[in-house]
């Protein structure tokens, strides 16, 4: 072997160990959490109330809080996200307020999350007196995955080639036209899969509903969306780190963090699904 | 005229199996050649469509284009050519104010179509735009059916009568002498034409929306030379029902397809006369230069 092979053989072997390293990480955490929380999983886990003060019984009060709670995140940030895309990339093209716009949500975007809870708790629980809620919670989460919502949505938006406008426009079309026909039913889908991947990430969130309105124990389910509830990442959190009897309910908490994680992974699928779908239809 | 076309592109099409359809590119077509005694006289018939007065563009602080005067008359061609960067293409697109996508460009002076001012304040983008016809360079068809391609312009424009949209995209198609090679496939998508049955279907989707002026900027130039043959021939037939403006890299191209010149550079009209004219004796060194060949 020569010096040129020499170097490329080692310089394809360190980029070969990075992979390694990365994909070696993951395994592991998966399979501890598979491994430590599979045993716990069954029908009773995921479909019944906790009991003996949590220290038996099921986690449904905690799915179906996360569940209600992406549901209001969704509905705030997905027309909002895609709405101050639109307008960012498509008619405000160029401009300075523009361009500080799109700075100030880049930077939104690295806010850190206990922040969002903070502010979530003076404007919507004091504020707008929404208390302790699902809403409140779920509108703090809305506000947090916005940054990330535009961002996707633009870069959905950019991948509509400008001749697809200016062909519109040159037939006559007006622009809200030739973006409502020409533009966004070819960026939908990549604005939704990376609507949903917000979504996945503010399911996993702790900081933000922690003041805004999840509940440490409830031995009800929610019944409006101005209830208090019980969710995922916050019912891992005190199950590892706040309950009284932490070692007695440590496999609760595996299969807690186990049903988070799946619940993620199909909501990341369900982002692959949509985007495969609908790009399939749309190309016809 | 149907017929006629058909014959024509089954012509060319054998002779380039027979090797020959370089030839028929670089002769000059002698039918689309207007360049005879009293063709003159009878072009000074046609009225007077387009006429730009002292027309001034600038993108921010460079300025494109500067003081241009020209008159362009109705049913005829005129071909716009001129160096890579001498605004020609940004003069086209003056006519259906495509720039004002652009941010920060500023224009001065007149166009006049059909005697009125395109800039003026009171007149609609989108009126003029569905007046004024555009083919791009690039072929750009939508992501859509060959059908939907055409039909796009009449359903943006309010048309929901389902039998007139048909008729209308048989009609456009077969104006752009298309419909023969994609009757049977109407719903296949528009992807899978070829690049100048693309661009083809282009002309046809600017057709269908009944424009007066038709603007082509550089229609031809990502085409093989049978497609770019097809191209100049449906240009010479359209002229009978619009008013052509042809953006050209390819002088020949401009020669064989045009009635009228405009030689652009660095943002100045040098010369504008008829096809004959700049072509055999101009007025000007620098576009006698440019024709033979010598720069550009």
């Amino acid at each position: 072997m020569n010096n040129k092979s020499i170097t490329q053989f080692f310089g394809f072997g360190l980029l070969r160990l990075c992979i390694v390293l990365v994909l070696s990480a993951l395994a592991v955490i998966l399979y501890d959490i598979f491994h430590k929380g599979g045993a716990i999983i069954s029908w009773e886990f995921v479909s019944e109330m906790p009991k003996k003060g949590m220290t038996e019984g099921g986690i449904f009060p905690a799915i179906i809080g996360t569940f209600y709670l992406t549901i209001i995140t969704a509905l705030l940030s997905i027309p909002l996200g895609m709405g101050c895309a639109i307008y960012l990339h498509e008619y405000s093209k160029g401009g300075k307020i523009a361009r500080l716009i799109r700075m100030s949500i880049r930077n939104l975007s690295g806010v850190p999350s206990i922040v969002y809870g903070l502010f979530g708790v003076v404007i919507f629980v004091q504020f707008l007196q929404l208390d302790t809620s699902i809403l409140s919670a779920g509108l703090t989460l809305g506000l947090m995955t916005l940054p990330w919502t535009i961002t996707a949505s633009e870069e959905a938006l950019k991948n509509v080639p400008q001749s697809y406008r200016d062909g519109s426009l040159a037939l006559g079309a007006t622009r809200w036209q030739s973006i409502r026909t020409n533009v966004l039913p070819y960026s939908i889908p990549g604005m939704l899969t990376g609507a949903v991947l917000g979504l996945s990430r503010a399911a996993g969130e702790t900081a933000p509903i922690l003041f805004t309105g999840a509940a440490f124990f409830l031995p009800f389910l929610p019944k409006s969306f101005s209830d208090q509830f019980m969710a995922l990442p916050y019912h891992l959190y005190i199950m590892a780190t706040q309950h009284h009897a932490i070692d007695k309910v440590r496999p609760i908490a595996y299969g807690t963090a186990l049903v988070l994680i799946v619940l993620i992974f199909c909501m990341n699928f369900f982002a692959i699904l949509i985007r495969y779908r609908l790009r399939k239809v749309k190309m016809e | 005229m149907y017929e006629f076309f058909c014959n024509f592109n089954s012509i060319s099409i054998k002779e380039s199996k027979n090797g020959m359809s370089v030839e028929i590119i670089d002769k000059p077509m002698t039918k689309l050649n207007f360049a005879k005694s009293g063709v003159k006289d009878k072009l000074e018939k046609h009225n007077v469509k387009a006429s730009v007065k002292n027309f001034n563009f600038y993108y921010s602080d460079t300025q494109a284009l500067k003081n241009i005067n020209l008159e362009i008359k109705d049913n005829t061609v005129t071909g716009i050519i001129g160096p890579s960067g001498c605004g020609k293409s940004t003069f086209l697109r003056c006519f259906n104010r495509m720039n004002d996508t652009i941010p920060q460009i500023r224009y001065e002076g007149e166009i006049l179509i059909d005697g009125t001012n395109i800039f003026n304040s009171e007149l609609d983008v989108v009126d003029l735009r569905r007046n004024v016809g555009m083919v791009f360079q690039k072929s750009n068809p939508f992501p859509k059916s060959i059908y939907a391609n055409i039909a796009y312009g009449l359903k943006i424009n309010g048309i929901k009568d389902k039998s007139f949209i048909a008729e209308k995209v048989e009609k456009s198609l077969k104006d752009a002498a298309l419909w023969d090679e994609v009757k049977d496939r109407l719903n296949k998508s528009a992807f899978a034409l070829s690049g100048g049955q693309q661009q083809r279907l282009c002309i046809a989707r600017a057709l269908a929306v009944e424009p007066d002026v038709l603007l082509l900027d550089e229609p031809a130039s990502a085409l093989d030379p049978i497609a770019t043959a097809k191209i100049e021939e449906l240009v010479h037939e359209l002229k009978k029902n619009y008013t052509i403006i042809i953006v050209t890299h390819n002088m020949q191209q401009a020669a064989r397809v045009s009635d009228y010149t405009a030689f652009f550079m660095m943002g100045e009209l040098i010369e504008f006369d008829l096809t004959n004219k700049i072509f055999t004796n101009p007025t000007n060194k620098i576009t006698e230069d440019y024709v033979t060949g010598r720069f550009g």
